[in-house]
């Protein structure tokens, strides 16, 4: 007991963090490749063994690659249309009282439709391929992205505004120099957020609508009863979302707001 | 400073107030915040604005900040109506307003920024001030990073650098302790007599007032109106020791009547004939 916990003081937090991590992985691999040969069938439960082998064999033939780098321009594409129509509609809507009334309705109705619920729409809208994807991964990730830069924008302080006014700003420079930095953070949350989603809505999309990424590769390999590929394309989009929240964590520390993180 | 850049610079910041009244609210809940309202600020002088809670006095200020709009009577800064706020007429309020998101010295170049002065000019201006308020070694810091009365200083700091006419101050020091609170009025008068500037300082704090002011303006009740204007005889430079003497505990006594309160009960804070009274005293 002492020991370990000297172990533990010796290797320090982050030291400990990993250490922990990289346990408790080890742990579900053993208890994955225990069930796998109780189980023994390589279509309901292949071992972690071969889905790392089936691993090497789509990185050699680069099918891989393809899929991965398909998936996330889809990813990022529907972000982008979503970010940019979120953020300016919210701070426009948080600014005007009237637009908000027109508008917020409409939004409160149309919020609670899930992304999966749009893709008969966007089949026969755009056929299938590219199109679809883009348009369900922005579907989803607008509302998280809206959502949070209306509650960063509407929280802008009366006497910020006030003391802005005070020392000259003109309207147009409270929006850019006042409204807009306080209503940061909210703003860097729902990307956040936004980007988890449209991550989670592209394979959903691409179960049904496409003919490319993680998502088909996963539906046809269903098909063929190829269970090792579909857990390396699974694996893969864990190990890729959690990737890409972290960094953008990191981003967010660093370089969008970092007076909110104070050394 | 030299006696004739004063004289210059007192010229301006003169207050003219007459049959000012404040209506806040709409339809049927407007009411008169402030009513008839009349008085006269000279250049280069400290007033102080004292009155129970809800009485009207950051109304009054918001007022003269050009954030608020008078319903009546006229209200004039160096012979011009006051028509919305102007970096001329600086404010300072308790609760912090500095932006977060910038340093301090980048807080403090924001008028300078909005005067659309060069940044490495503003930057320069933004720490020549901060020096003044005795801050220049941490221009660098976030607002969070600092203490309260180092985050009033930049506040004040920030309102200087526009070199005001007024410089407003709604209980700037409310929300301190109080030795911080004692440090930062001694530092006020320090400023005052440096950059002479008209101060319009609302407090709640009858000591602080005495303290700081050439004259006290006392407020009745909601819907403010003025009681009394109450002269400072106290010499300057001022020490902190004259509330020792006979004459200030005189004119606190005097204050502590017009207010209703008796000397010997609760501090003012805590008494509201609102009853905004719920342990937000100080
Ligand atoms: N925007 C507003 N709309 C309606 N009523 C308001 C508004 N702002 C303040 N009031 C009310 O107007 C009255 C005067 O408020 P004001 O803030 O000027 O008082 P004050 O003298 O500064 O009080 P305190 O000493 O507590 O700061 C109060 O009764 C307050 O409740
Ligand atoms: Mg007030």
């Amino acid at each position: 007991m002492s020991a370990r916990r000297s172990l533990l003081d010796s290797i320090g937090a982050t030291g400990t963090a990993i250490f922990l991590g990289a346990v408790g992985i080890a742990i579900f691999l053993s208890i994955w490749t225990i069930a796998s040969h109780s189980l023994d069938s390589a279509v309901l439960l292949p071992p972690p063994l071969t889905v790392l082998q089936t691993y090497g064999g789509l990185i050699a033939d680069g099918s891989l690659a393809q899929d991965v780098r398909a998936s996330i321009v889809r990813v990022f594409g529907g972000f982008l249309i979503a970010s940019s129509t979120a953020v300016p509609l919210a701070l426009l809507l948080a600014y005007s009282r009237i637009l908000r009334g027109l508008v917020m309705p409409l939004i409160a109705l149309i919020r609670p439709i899930p992304p999966i619920a749009w893709i008969p729409l966007a089949i026969l809208w755009m056929g299938l391929g590219d199109p679809p994807s883009y348009f369900i991964t922005a579907i989803a990730a607008f509302f998280p992205i809206f959502l949070n830069a209306f509650a960063g924008g509407a929280s802008l302080q009366d006497e910020h505004v006030n003391a802005a006014r005070s020392l000259g700003a003109t309207p147009f420079a409270l929006l850019k120099t006042v409204m807009l930095p306080s209503a940061l953070p909210m703003i860097v949350t729902g990307l956040r957020i936004g980007l988890g989603q449209a991550w989670m809505a592209v394979v959903t999309a691409e179960l049904v609508a496409a003919q490319s990424g993680l998502g088909y590769m996963i539906q046809i390999s269903r098909l063929n009863l190829e269970t090792a590929r579909v857990l390396v394309g699974m694996t893969v989009i864990g190990l890729l979302g959690a990737v890409m929240i972290g960094l953008i964590g990191v981003f967010e520390r660093r370089v969008i707001v970092p007076w909110h993180y104070p050394r | 400073m030299s006696g004739r850049e004063r004289q210059a610079r007192t010229d301006l910041g003169r207050i003219e107030a007459e049959h000012v009244s404040i209506r806040l609210g709409y339809g049927a809940e407007a009411f008169e915040a402030v009513q008839d309202v009349s008085f006269a600020i000279e250049p280069g002088e400290l007033v102080c604005l004292i009155g129970p809670s809800g009485c009207g006095k950051s109304t009054l200020l918001g007022a003269l900040a050009g954030h608020i709009a008078t319903s009546a009577g006229k209200l004039h800064v160096d012979g011009a109506p006051v028509a919305g706020p102007h970096p001329d007429r600086g404010i300072v309020f308790q609760h912090h307003t500095l932006f977060p998101w910038k340093s301090a010295r980048d807080n403090v170049a924001f008028g300078p920024k909005m005067r659309g002065i060069g940044k490495v000019e503003r930057r320069r201006q933004a720490d020549e001030i901060l020096e003044l308020v005795g801050l220049a070694d941490f221009a660098g810091r976030y607002p969070k990073q600092l203490s309260g009365g180092m985050q009033q200083r930049v506040e004040i700091a920030r309102v200087l650098v526009n070199k005001p006419r007024l410089l407003l101050m709604d209980e700037p020091f409310g929300a301190l302790d109080a030795l911080t609170r004692i440090k930062m009025q001694e530092l006020l008068l320090d400023i005052w007599t440096r950059v002479r500037t008209t101060v319009v300082f609302v407090t709640h704090d009858i000591d602080e007032a005495l303290f700081l002011a050439d004259r006290i303006i006392v407020m009745s009740p909601r819907p403010g109106r003025i009681l009394e204007v109450i002269r400072v005889p106290f010499a300057r430079p001022r020490a902190t020791e004259i509330v020792a003497t006979p004459e200030f505990g005189q004119l606190k006594r005097h204050c502590l009547e017009l207010l209703h309160v008796r000397s010997d009960s609760a501090p003012l804070t805590r008494l509201s004939p609102l009853g905004f009274d719920t342990g937000q005293g100080g």
